[in-house]
C-alpha cells in the first residue's frame, strides 16, 4: 500500500503530467490561453486576480525551497531550525492567506457573477475543487501543524522535503512518506492529482508565463509562414486512392 | 536603407456616405462567430461623436500607443515590460464590455410560438454575454448620424480646446463619417505590448496579425493599441484584429471593406519605406512634425536607388512596379492630400485619410454662395476654423496647416474641374495657387473621381512559388482532414485551426448535398441565411409544423 501511493502513484502522475503537456502542446496550441474573463467582470478580479497569483507565486516559491533545499544548506549559511521556522511559517502564513483571499474572490466572483460562470467548463469546476483542497490543506498543515502543533511535532524537512527528493532522483524511500502526518500525506496526494489534472485545465497558462518579453525586441517581424496551421507537419496535398 | 514593403490604405472621407456597408460585410466575413459578437475589425464613426469603443481616443485615460520620455527615447504610454509584467493577473486598463457595448439578440421565437393574445407579442432584447434581458443602451454606432449627440458629442475627446466654439445643435454643427479599421502601423503598440510575442509585423507586406496558436491571452495587445482595434474574443480566450484581408490580399483581390464599399472611397497599394527610419521617426519631439517625419520615411519608387535596393532586399520586380502604380503613394506623397489619423500617437499608421471638404462646402452653400467658387471656398476654409481645427487634432496632432492645405488643394481641384466640365477655358492659376500645375490636377481629380478598380486598387498578388501555402487557397492538406479538435473538453476553438477557404467549401458543399437545405446538421438552431436558396424549410427557420390539426 505504502508502495502503490507513495511510488506508483506519484510517478503515474508525474508521467501524466509531462506526456499531456507535451501532447496538449502539440495537439492543442489554439486552446492554450489564461481564458480570461476580465472582460465580463473587473471589479473583482482586479481584486482577486493579483492577491490569488502573488500568494500563488510565493506558495510555490516556499515549496520550491522547503522541498528542494536540504537541511544541511541552510545549516551551513547559518540558517538555525528556530529562524527557519520562523521564516517559513511567517512567509507561508502571508503567501497563503493572500492566495487563499484571492481564490474566495475568485470563486465568489465565478459563482455569482453570471457571464463568469457560464463561461466556466466542467473542467475548470474539477480543477478548482483539487486546487482549492490542496491550498487549504496545506494551510491547514501550517496552521495546526506547524503553530498549534496539533497531533505532536513533526519536521517536514527530515520527512516530506527528503522523500520529494528521493522521488525526484528516481529513489523513492515511501516509508518516509507513510511516516508523516495525514495532513501532509492528504495534501501531497491531491497536489499529485492536481498535477496530473494539469495539462488539461486552463493552468496550462503557468507555463506561458511570458518572461521572454522582458528580453526581445518591441516589435516582432515574421515572414509569411510556409506552415500556416500550427506546428503539425504540413499533410499531403492529395488523397491517397485506396487500392 | 533596409526597405520594405507595406500594403496601406487611403480612405476619401468627403465620399463616405455612412453606410455601413464595410463594416456589415466585413463582419459577415469574420466576425459572425461566438465570442466576437461586440467586434467591428472596420466601423463607421461620426464625427463630432464618441467613437467605437466610447472615447477611445483620450490617451490619459487609456493608455495606449507610445509617448516620448524626456531622454528622447520612446515608451510605451502604458509603462515598460516589468510594469506590464506585473499588472498581468488583471490588464488595469481594459475597456469592459460596456465601453464598447453589450451584444444582444432578439428573441424572435416569442413571435412564433406565442399564444394567441390581445397584445402583439413582442422580441425582447437578450444579451449575448448573460442571456438575461436586458435593456439596449449602446451599440457601436449609437451616435450615427449625430443621434443624440447634444448629450453624448460633448464627451469626443477631439473637441478638447474648441469646445466652447461648437455647436452641437442639430444643423448649426458640421459633421462627417470616420470609417475605421486596424493602422496596420509601421511602429505597432499592440505588437510591443503582446508579453508573449504573438502579435507580428509580416516582412513581405507589413500586415500586422495575431498568431492564433501563439496568443495566451494577456490582453496587453487590446489596451496597449491606442485605437482601440484589437479585440479580445472572450469565448476562445485569445486576441483577434482586422487582418487586412490578407487571404483576399495575398491573391491581389482587395479587402472585403474596400470591394463592398458603395462610395468607392478606398484605395489600396503598396508603399516602400525605409525601416531603418522608422523609430527615429517616432521619436520626433514636436508632435506637429510627425506627419512629415512620416512621410520621410517612405521611399520613392521611381528613385533608381531606391528600387536597386528593394531588389537586395528581395522585393520582387512585381511589387516595386505595384508600388510605382499605388494610388496610396500618389495620395500621399505625390499630391499630398491623405493624412494619418492621429499622428501623436507615435504608432506611424499606415490607413490614411483625405480630410472632407463637405463640412466648409456645406456651410458655403448654406450662405447661398457659389460653393464651388474658389475664392469663397479658400475664404471659408480661412474663416471656419471650427471644423478645420477638429479635423487637425484628429489628422495632425492639431496642427491645422496641412490640413488647410489639403482642404485648399481639394477646393481647387472642385473648382477647376466645373471649369472643365462646363467646357469652359480651364483657369490656370488656380491650381497655381495651391502649388500645383492644371495636369497634376486634373491627374488627381481621375483618381480621386473616376478612378477605376485596376487604379484604386493595386495589390500585387504574393508569388506562385508560394501559393500552395496560402489561405485562401489552402492546398495543404485535404479539406477533409482539416478540423477536429475537443470543443467540450478544452472550449470553444480548441484545436486546428481551419482556413477560410475551407470552410467555405464545406458550407458550400452542405448546400449543394444536404437534404435539408442550408441547415447544418450540427446547429439545428441556427440557419445561415446567406446560404439558404429559398427553396424548402431548413430547420430552425420555421416553427415546426403541425401535421395533425389545421395548417
Amino acid at each position: 500500500m505504502n508502495v502503490f501511493l507513495w511510488v506508483i502513484v506519484p510517478y503515474l502522475c508525474l508521467a501524466v503530467f509531462v506526456v499531456g503537456h507535451v501532447w496538449r502542446y502539440r495537439y492543442d496550441k489554439f486552446g492554450w490561453t489564461t481564458r480570461s474573463s476580465q472582460l465580463y467582470e473587473d471589479r473583482l478580479l482586479r481584486l482577486g486576480s493579483p492577491l490569488f497569483h502573488f500568494g500563488m507565486l510565493g506558495v510555490v516559491g516556499g515549496h520550491v525551497v522547503g522541498l528542494l533545499v536540504p537541511r544541511s544548506w541552510t545549516d551551513a549559511v547559518g540558517v538555525d531550525d528556530h529562524l527557519y521556522h520562523y521564516l517559513a511559517v511567517g512567509g507561508g502564513l502571508a503567501a497563503g492567506i493572500a492566495a487563499v483571499v484571492g481564490m474566495v474572490i475568485l470563486i465568489y466572483r465565478r459563482r455569482t457573477v453570471g457571464p463568469v460562470f457560464s463561461a466556466t467548463t466542467v473542467m475548470d469546476k474539477v480543477m478548482y475543487a483539487f486546487l482549492a483542497a490542496a491550498i487549504l490543506l496545506g494551510m491547514w498543515n501550517t496552521i495546526a501543524g506547524s503553530i498549534f502543533t496539533l497531533g505532536g511535532e513533526y519536521n517536514y524537512r527530515e520527512g516530506v522535503s527528503v522523500w520529494y527528493r528521493s522521488f525526484l532522483a528516481f529513489q523513492p524511500d515511501a516509508d518516509l512518506m507513510a511516516a508523516a502526518p495525514i495532513g501532509f500525506q492528504l495534501h501531497a496526494l491531491v497536489a499529485f492529482a492536481l498535477f496530473a489534472l494539469w495539462p488539461f485545465t486552463r493552468l496550462v497558462h503557468v507555463f506561458s508565463a511570458p518572461l521572454g518579453y522582458l528580453t526581445r525586441p518591441y516589435v516582432v517581424y515574421r515572414s509569411r509562414d510556409d506552415r500556416p496551421l500550427g506546428n503539425a507537419a504540413p499533410r499531403r496535398g492529395w488523397d491517397q486512392v485506396p487500392r | 536603407m533596409r526597405v520594405m514593403a507595406q500594403m496601406a490604405m487611403v480612405m476619401n472621407l468627403d465620399k463616405c456616405i455612412g453606410c455601413h456597408t464595410c463594416s456589415v460585410t466585413c463582419k459577415q466575413a469574420w466576425t459572425n462567430r461566438a465570442g466576437t459578437e461586440y467586434v467591428w475589425f472596420n466601423n463607421v464613426e461620426t464625427r463630432p461623436g464618441l467613437g467605437y469603443p466610447r472615447t477611445y481616443e483620450d490617451q490619459d485615460e487609456w493608455q495606449g500607443g507610445w509617448v516620448r520620455k524626456p531622454n528622447g527615447r520612446l515608451a510605451l504610454r502604458a509603462g515598460g515590460r516589468v510594469k506590464k509584467l506585473l499588472s498581468i493577473f488583471s490588464n488595469p486598463k481594459l475597456p469592459s464590455i460596456d465601453d464598447y457595448y453589450e451584444p444582444w439578440t432578439y428573441d424572435y421565437e416569442t413571435l412564433t410560438s406565442s399564444p394567441q393574445t390581445d397584445t402583439f407579442p413582442v422580441a425582447r432584447p437578450k444579451s449575448l454575454i448573460s442571456g438575461e434581458d436586458m435593456n439596449v443602451e449602446w451599440s457601436a454606432n449609437w451616435d450615427d448620424d449625430l443621434g443624440g449627440s447634444q448629450e453624448h458629442a460633448a464627451r469626443d475627446v477631439m473637441l478638447k480646446g474648441i469646445e466652447d466654439k461648437v455647436r452641437l445643435e442639430f444643423e448649426q454643427t458640421f459633421m462627417f463619417y470616420l470609417p475605421r479599421i486596424c493602422e496596420h502601423c509601421l511602429n505597432p503598440s499592440c505588437a510591443a505590448s503582446c508579453p508573449s510575442g504573438a502579435i507580428y509585423k509580416r516582412e513581405e507586406d507589413g500586415i500586422v496579425l495575431v498568431d492564433q496558436d501563439r496568443c495566451r491571452g494577456w490582453r496587453m495587445c487590446v489596451s496597449g493599441c491606442p485605437y482601440k482595434k484589437v479585440y479580445f474574443n472572450h469565448k476562445t480566450g485569445k486576441a483577434e484584429k482586422c487582418t487586412f484581408c490578407y487571404p483576399r490580399v495575398e491573391v491581389g483581390i482587395p479587402t472585403v471593406c474596400s470591394e463592398t464599399c458603395v462610395g468607392r472611397l478606398r484605395y489600396i497599394g503598396l508603399v516602400l519605406y525605409d525601416a531603418d527610419k522608422v523609430l527615429e521617426a517616432a521619436s520626433i519631439e514636436d508632435e506637429h512634425a510627425l506627419y512629415d517625419a512620416q512621410r520621410a520615411c517612405f521611399l520613392d519608387p521611381e528613385d533608381p536607388e531606391v528600387q536597386r535596393a528593394a531588389e537586395q532586399a528581395g522585393i520582387p520586380g512585381d511589387w516595386v512596379e505595384a508600388a510605382r502604380k499605388s494610388p496610396v503613394w500618389a495620395l500621399i506623397n505625390r499630391y499630398e492630400v491623405a493624412l494619418p489619423l492621429h499622428p501623436e500617437y507615435r504608432t506611424m499608421p499606415m490607413v490614411w485619410y483625405i480630410p472632407p471638404l463637405s463640412p466648409v462646402v456645406d456651410v458655403v452653400r448654406d450662405t447661398g454662395e457659389d460653393a464651388e467658387d474658389r475664392g469663397n471656398l479658400f475664404a471659408a476654409i480661412d474663416t471656419l476654423r471650427i471644423p478645420v481645427e477638429y479635423l487637425a487634432n484628429l489628422f495632425t496632432a492639431g496642427d491645422t496647416v496641412p490640413v488647410d492645405r489639403v482642404l485648399k488643394k481639394l477646393a481647387a481641384m472642385r473648382s477647376y474641374m466645373r471649369d472643365i466640365n462646363l467646357g469652359r477655358d480651364p483657369d490656370e492659376s488656380i491650381p497655381a495657387a495651391v502649388g500645383m500645375t492644371g495636369e497634376q490636377m486634373y491627374e488627381m481629380f481621375r483618381l480621386l473621381a473616376i478612378a477605376k478598380y485596376s487604379e484604386r486598387y493595386v495589390i500585387p498578388p504574393a508569388h506562385a512559388e508560394q501559393a500552395h501555402a496560402l489561405e485562401e487557397l489552402a492546398t495543404e492538406c485535404p479539406v477533409s482532414e482539416y478540423g477536429g479538435g475537443q470543443q467540450d473538453l478544452f472550449g470553444e476553438g480548441s484545436g486546428y485551426p481551419t482556413p477560410v477557404a475551407v470552410e467555405n467549401f464545406r458550407m458550400l458543399q452542405d448546400r449543394q448535398t444536404s437534404d435539408t437545405l442550408a441547415a447544418p446538421d450540427d446547429k439545428s438552431s441556427r440557419v445561415n441565411l446567406l446560404n439558404w436558396d429559398g427553396k424548402g424549410t431548413p430547420d430552425g427557420l420555421f416553427p415546426p409544423r403541425n401535421d395533425g390539426g389545421a395548417a
